[in-house]
């Protein structure tokens, strides 16, 4: 990786970030839930368009450069899994197991099926 | 035309909030692609990005208690929330990749491993950040603050 191209992967990941505190601030102001929907909203959507991104790269649609600046770089910066962990744990704590559990197994299960989705999407369907 | 107040604005969109977050979020996407690119694939599944969401996730746990106990979350305390942890980790950490790898292995029909990966991550992470957690409430035990210690 040149060192232009890793400037552009971190800095991407920095805007990531930022969206991802202006999507979630977003949706915390709208809904009202114990459940950190945000979050989950974040870590589905982010999947299923790297899954799309990774699909477009494999086949050879979307050059390498472009998947780790968008891939690696945004979606990796916007999605989190330690705020989704921590958010699990503490639904847990506070005695809230089916929420616990659906954002600790159900997130996974969304976020997994949406990229796979995405994935199929990019190489072609 | 009068520049609208900063403060009128909601959290999320302050711009010194928005700055904090970017540059923590920079910070935390170069460590991730540095480790990325020095720790290679294990059998086809990237261990690097599972030892990062479980550190990550520990450290989130740590941080975020010991602002908790530290005092509401406003001034220096909110900055270091946004900074370290919306920023640092949780652009260290990511779901994408997790997501997307675990397709990438069951698209490879390697379904026992696809499991493993994407489950393991979920159960160790969260153990990891509810030892964050218990880590905090230790270190604060074992070193009370001043008031505390001249009640006593």
């Amino acid at each position: 990786m040149t060192p232009v191209l890793f400037v552009a992967v971190a800095l991407a990941g920095g805007l990531g970030a930022t969206l991802r505190l202006v999507v979630d601030g977003g949706v915390r102001a709208r809904v009202r839930t114990a459940l950190p929907v945000g979050t989950l909203l974040i870590n589905v959507v982010g999947s299923l368009l790297l899954g799309l991104i990774t699909g477009l790269a494999l086949a050879l649609w979307l050059p390498g450069a472009w998947h780790l600046v968008l891939g690696g770089g945004l979606l990796g910066g916007f999605t989190t899994f330690s705020t989704a962990s921590y958010e699990s744990v503490r639904l847990a704590q506070d005695r809230r197991s089916l929420s616990a559990l659906f954002n600790g197994f159900g997130m996974l299960a969304l976020s997994v099926g949406c990229s796979f989705f995405g994935l199929w999407l990019g190489l072609g369907g | 035309m009068a520049v609208p107040n900063d403060r009128s604005r909601p959290v999320h969109l302050r711009w010194h909030h928005l700055a904090l977050v970017f540059a923590g979020g920079t910070v935390g996407t170069a460590l991730r692609e540095l480790l990325a690119i020095s720790v290679p694939p294990v059998a086809g599944v990237t261990v690097s990005i599972a030892a990062i969401n479980i550190v990550g996730a520990f450290l989130l746990g740590l941080l975020l208690e010991t602002l908790a106990r530290r005092g509401p979350d406003e001034g220096r305390r909110r900055q270091l929330r946004l900074l370290l942890g919306t920023g640092v980790l949780g652009g260290f950490t990511t779901y994408s990749a997790l997501a997307t790898d675990t397709s990438l292995l069951l698209a490879d029909s390697r379904l026992g491993t696809a499991l493993l990966y994407a489950l393991g991550t979920v159960l160790v992470g969260a153990a990891a950040s509810w030892a964050g957690i218990g880590a905090s409430g230790a270190l604060h035990r074992r070193r009370p603050d001043h008031r505390e210690a001249v009640a006593r």
